[in-house]
């Protein structure tokens, strides 16, 4: 063990960058872009330490920062990861450098901004990945919420007022009640300690208040059908690369959420109300479906599509109750719980990439409209099979990250109920309809108008970029193994935590 | 032994090939592509002949480990592995044969194509593909391969991209075979439940204990475990080989290049159900119903997809309704639990119907792109090649005594012709009358192809335009003429087999229990067994064929055909008009495309405009948005009460304290 405070170097160094940058000025745009960049390449590499110091055998809370922070109120800085936490914060720091390097030359005006903007947000994202301190935790998930909301607000495109006003009271909405449940829980525990609190004997009342209140916030986040509305049009006026945090990161907060509150906190209450949640998934996985075969946008589409495979991550997480307590099949609840992880890591590739592509095209023809575009096999080969790919992965084609979380928690649905099995697998016709359509349009066929037919081909920029999201696409596709080692311990420790009731 | 890293190699090589000529296309170059591609599916093919003979004659015991682990949770592993048994080493040849015939051949066919590496790097790949499915180990790996060779399909069927037709085409074959991988993904998680293993050998040592076992889906009613299982998987068979009533796809995947068809939509891929069901014959053995569904769905794709064959015009599209049928015969003999008649058909059908359709291409070559059979005949001089070995996979195809086909098909029709469970006198009936309509398309296409007077003129006007597309059918700029080397090797390599092959393996793969524990048959179901006792040879069998009602009835329908296509074309137009109601339902394909169409496509998008409009654009955006509106509007009217002056709300706090004592003496009265 290192005496490093690594985690907290991972959240704050960003977030120094950012200073940095902003020092840079306005007048200097070519230093900020470099200086972002080299951030985001030190946090990447950092949090390649982070995870080679992480002993994967036992599992468990580790790299633990613990400092007393408002003594009064018992609460405290209290930082730690395991495996699932490692494998968000990597995806985090991945991202994060084709983020900065997609939006290159994109972003024009106020270019030192974005770039701080975008490093504040990694360093939030992170923090709220290692945060161990409920109070903490909400401090960066709301936080989170103030980069954001400059990023669409400022380089966003012509509605983003209200894309970004929409997406900020949908989102303090949820959150109000998270943070009535927080003060609750103090109140009866008198600590804000996540370990304390996973452990601290709520009754079964108790436990549905505050899974109510735990479900507002992370729903929305998530987003869970019916309060998803916010997020296509979010994504419609974000900048790319706000719509990749977006899509990539920012969705897995709610779903982290799910993990570190809803299951281990009010179990009983989840195993309660999991019906719920269960019709609620799959809802956003056939319904949103079919909404998105119908959407006009690329952009929109590729944004109903991401509440869709969310959909998988709640399905996932919340079947364990009738695997593990009900059926006593630990196994099978690991599968869906490890599937449910797995299907947020690949999400975030894939639905980064797709925005990625979807951003390099509007670059070129300014519009999101699906019918502006066609033949791209023959104007951009290469781009066009980079298209198909990443539309590939989030059909869930096998030896694509997309296939490996589908098929895990399609398999332990199964066992939990073969109805639910059913409704989920519907996705592998609905979710192949609605992305090969698009690609159908955009890819194959002729272009449609001159300017179609003369887009510029991929730039060396965008082809970096784009190969290395397709480098993590295969990888984790083809060989899944070594990402869930990373998790198995941790996956294990919580599905046995939720086994336990608390009444 | 069978070494590891020979299997690696073997399966490997072909995805290195496409690997190099999809990536480093403009580096290598059209040669270079070819080559590369050509030489590692040799590779494959050389070494799968290794395989066979070590596992065959060499004693080489069954091989089965992970190369690595795939996916592990607590005590659940999956691998990525190799199975090699009989059954196995077998598809390994049939597959890595045609397949670098069909390499041999694309040089020919896609010379003139501008994406001729692109090409060559996705047949590569489908045989990557197709040895990943075929190599599995577990359930998983299966359905990787399963599902990557539906990608390259869908690659390959819209390769000329830029047709609204392929594209569409190839849109539909990914998306009708996704609702079989539906079925198929759900029997695959059905197997976990059932067994907690994906590994074939463990659960396939387990298939005995589902006997009795039951789980309730639908209300109180306890379903058999095996039957759920068995006919979940069968769905994704159906979808990957074209059955009723997922065939739909099946036909307008021709809108692909002719090389493809032959490998993919003909001699392989479209097998891979037939293949699985073989391999999965532990599970089927433990289900009548399933077996019975197997054969009932089996025996009417066979028959009725044969009929629709006849009234088809496009050569092409001909040989692709005769493989729905042919493949309807070798699912027949699965429902029979004669797996290894299925898959004996499987073999000598890859040989013969990849030759039928590269000779269909060679036509097509011919024909500058023309593959209206309206405006061939009489090319039989022309090409006698082409012309020769066609006649031979044709004979093989209507099963004439001594071609491979024979020996494949008059066996499934007496396997049926034994078997017992339900559904069994419907399916032989359509199995014996189906040869009568294979005789009768097969031949038609032959005569309108080859014999006859031509029914097209050479215009050189024209000059050298090879697109063809654009001129009107029958007009062609040269005269037809036979192709090159590369096209009629692979014709004549493929004639061999086709003519040959049935007579020295009916006997061992049929009744010498040739596949050992690969397949798995109960005694009670066990029709080549019955068969092995009436069995006393292959020549006898040879000689016996002349007095079976399937002779017969097959050349009924060779008759009927020389004498109406051959002799007297009037007739058909004749036969036409007398039976329009008949002809119209054959020719508009039973009308299952247009519903299909109707109810799925169209209707998916109405639900989703509904869904879209009227739930989230409707009624979350109005709940949402209208609460927004009523703050508003309700602060509008409480900012009123905000009125700035001083007396006003000095009166409002007397009321309210006045409220509030009142209250709490009343209240504290009580």
């Amino acid at each position: 063990m290192t005496t490093l405070p690594i985690l907290s170097i991972l959240t704050w160094l960003p977030c120094a960058g950012a200073i940095l940058v902003l020092l840079a000025g306005n007048a200097r745009p070519h230093v900020a872009r470099w200086l972002t960049l080299a951030f985001t390449v030190i946090t990447f590499a950092l949090s390649l330490v982070m995870l080679t110091q992480y002993r994967i055998g036992p599992g468990g809370f580790q790299l633990q920062e613990n400092l007393r922070w408002i003594p009064g109120i018992n609460t405290s800085y209290h930082l730690g990861v395991d495996g699932i936490s490692v494998a968000l914060i990597i995806l985090t720091t991945f991202t994060s450098i084709l983020v900065i390097a997609g939006a290159w030359q994109v972003i024009k005006t106020h270019v030192h901004q974005y770039m701080a903007a975008m490093l504040v947000l990694e360093g939030l994202l992170i923090g709220v990945f290692c945060a161990m301190d409920a109070l903490l935790f909400y401090l960066f998930f709301e936080a989170i919420l103030i980069p954001m909301f400059f990023l669409i607000g400022i380089w966003g495109g012509p509605r983003r007022v209200y894309a970004t006003l929409k997406f900020f009271i949908y989102t303090f909405f949820g959150s109000i009640f998270f943070l009535i449940g927080l003060l609750y829980m103090y109140h009866r525990a008198g600590t804000f300690d996540l370990q304390t609190l996973w452990n601290f004997p709520f009754t079964m009342k108790e436990q549905s208040w505050l899974f109510f209140s735990f479900l507002i916030a992370f729903a929305v986040k998530t987003p869970m059908v019916p309060v998803h509305t916010w997020l296509p049009d979010a994504h419609v006026e974000a900048p790319t690369g706000g719509s990749v945090i977006l899509a990539a990161i920012m969705l897995k907060v709610g779903t982290y959420g799910f993990i570190r509150f809803s299951l281990p906190i009010v179990p009983d209450a989840s195993q309660h109300f999991a019906w719920l949640i269960i019709v609620l998934s799959l809802i956003a996985i056939i319904y949103i479906g079919y909404v998105a075969l119908v959407q006009p946008d690329m952009k929109k589409l590729v944004a109903y599509s991401s509440i869709a495979h969310m959909g998988f991550v709640t399905l996932g997480l919340f079947i364990v109750y009738m695997l593990a307590r009900q059926m006593h099949d630990i196994q099978t609840a690991q599968l869906g719980v490890q599937g449910a992880v797995v299907q947020m890591i690949s999400h975030g590739f894939v639905s980064g990439a797709l925005f990625t592509c979807i951003g390099v095209m509007y670059d070129r023809l300014h519009t999101r409209e699906i019918a502006a575009y066609g033949g791209l096999a023959k104007v951009m080969p290469w781009f066009a099979a980079f298209w198909v790919l990443f539309a590939m992965a989030n059909t869930g084609l096998p030896g694509t990250s997309g296939f490996v979380g589908e098929f895990m928690v399609i398999l332990s649905s199964f066992s939990a109920n073969p109805w639910i099995a059913l409704f989920a697998a519907y996705s592998l016709i609905i979710g192949a309809g609605y992305t090969l359509w698009l690609i159908k349009r955009i890819v194959w066929g002729t272009a449609p108008t001159k300017e179609a037919a003369s887009m510029p081909k991929l730039n060396a920029r965008e082809a970096w970029v784009l190969t290395a999201f397709a480098v993590a696409v295969l990888a984790m596709g083809i060989y899944p193994w070594p990402l869930m080692h990373l998790m198995d311990s941790s996956v294990a420790q919580l599905v046995t935590h939720v086994m336990t009731s608390k009444i | 032994m069978i070494s590891q890293n020979l299997l690696i190699v073997l399966a490997g090589a072909p995805l290195v090939g496409a690997l190099i000529a999809g990536l480093l296309r403009n580096q290598v170059g059209r040669a270079g592509a070819a080559g590369i591609a050509i030489v590692s599916v040799a590779l494959s093919f050389a070494l799968s002949c290794i395989v066979f003979y070590q596992l065959v004659w060499g004693g080489a015991p069954v091989f089965n480990h992970d190369v690595y682990t795939w996916l592990q949770v607590g005590k659940l592993t999956i691998g990525i592995g190799f199975l090699v048994d009989r059954l196995t080493a077998l598809m390994l040849v049939v597959v890595t044969f045609v397949s670098l015939m069909v390499h041999i051949y694309t040089i020919g066919y896609m010379r003139e194509d501008p994406g001729f590496q692109r090409f060559f790097s996705y047949i590569a790949l489908f045989t990557f593909s197709m040895l990943v499915l075929v190599l599995a180990n577990n359930f998983l790996q299966l359905f990787v391969g399963w599902e990557l060779v539906g990608l390259v399909s869908y690659l390959l069927i819209g390769f000329w991209f830029e047709k609204p037709s392929a594209s569409f085409a190839a849109l539909k074959a990914f998306i009708v075979n996704r609702v079989g991988d539906f079925g198929f993904i759900l029997g695959i998680a059905c197997v976990l439940y059932a067994f907690h293993t994906l590994d074939y050998s463990a659960v396939f040592a387990q298939a005995p204990s589902l006997a009795g076992r039951t789980i309730t889906v639908v209300g109180g009613h306890p379903w058999s475990l095996a039957t759920l299982i068995c006919l979940l998987l069968f769905v994704g068979a159906c979808g990957k080989s074209a059955q009723v009533p997922l065939h739909v796809w099946l036909p307008d995947s021709m809108e692909g290049p002719t090389p493809i068809s032959a490998l993919i939509h003909a001699a392989t891929m479209v097998t891979a159900g037939v293949f699985m069901v073989a391999r999965m014959s532990p599970l089927f053995e433990m289900s009548q119903t399933a077996l019975s569904v197997v054969l009932i769905v089996g025996a009417t794709t066979a028959f009725f997809m044969g009929l629709v064959g006849i009234v088809q015009n496009d050569i092409k599209r001909v040989i692709a309704y005769s493989t729905i049928s042919q493949l309807g015969y070798m699912v027949t003999a699965l429902g029979a639990s004669a797996y290894a008649a299925g898959i004996f058909h499987l073999m000598t059908h890859a040989f013969f119907k990849a030759l039928l359709f590269l000779g269909s291409g060679s036509v097509i070559m011919a024909m500058h792109h023309g593959q209206d059979m309206r405006y061939m005949g009489g090319l039989r001089k022309r090409m006698p090649i082409t012309y020769l070995t066609m006649w031979a996979g044709s004979l093989a195809l209507c099963a004439a005594p001594g071609f491979s086909g024979f020996f494949s098909k008059d066996q499934i029709i007496d396997a049926v012709g034994e078997s017992q469970i339900f559904g069994h006198t419907y399916a032989y009936w359509c199995v014996l009358l189906g040869v009568f309509v294979t005789a009768l398309y097969t031949f038609r296409m032959l005569y309108m192809t080859f014999h006859g007077k031509p029914r097209w003129r050479v215009e050189h006007s024209h000059g050298d335009d090879h697109g063809g597309h654009h001129e009107q059918p029958g007009v062609l700029p040269h005269e037809p003429k036979e192709q090159s080397f590369v096209v009629t090797f692979p014709l004549v390599m493929l004639a061999i087999p086709s003519i040959m092959i049935g007579w020295v393996t009916v006997k061992p793969l049929l009744f010498g229990d040739w596949f050992q524990g690969a397949i798995k048959v109960l005694p009670a179901h066990d029709v080549l067994a019955k068969m092995a006792e009436e069995f006393h040879g292959t020549v006898p069998m040879f000689w016996h064929a002349f007095v079976t009602p399937a002779f017969w009835i097959a050349f009924a329908g060779f008759a009927v055909a020389t004498y109406v296509y051959q002799f007297n074309p009037k007739v058909a137009d004749r036969a036409a008009r007398m039976f329009l109601p008949i002809f119209k339902i054959l020719t508009r394909k039973f009308w299952i495309d247009e519903v299909y169409y109707n109810l799925f496509a169209r209707g998916g998008v109405r639900l989703g405009r509904v869904f879209w409009k009227g739930g989230d654009a409707g009624l979350i955006e109005g709940t949402v948005n209208g609460s927004a509106f009523v703050a508003e509007r309700s602060s509008r009217v409480f900012r009123r009460l905000q009125t700035g002056f001083l007396y006003h709300y000095a009166f409002a706090m007397i009321v309210g304290l006045i409220l509030l004592l009142g209250g709490l003496w009343y209240w504290g009265l009580r």
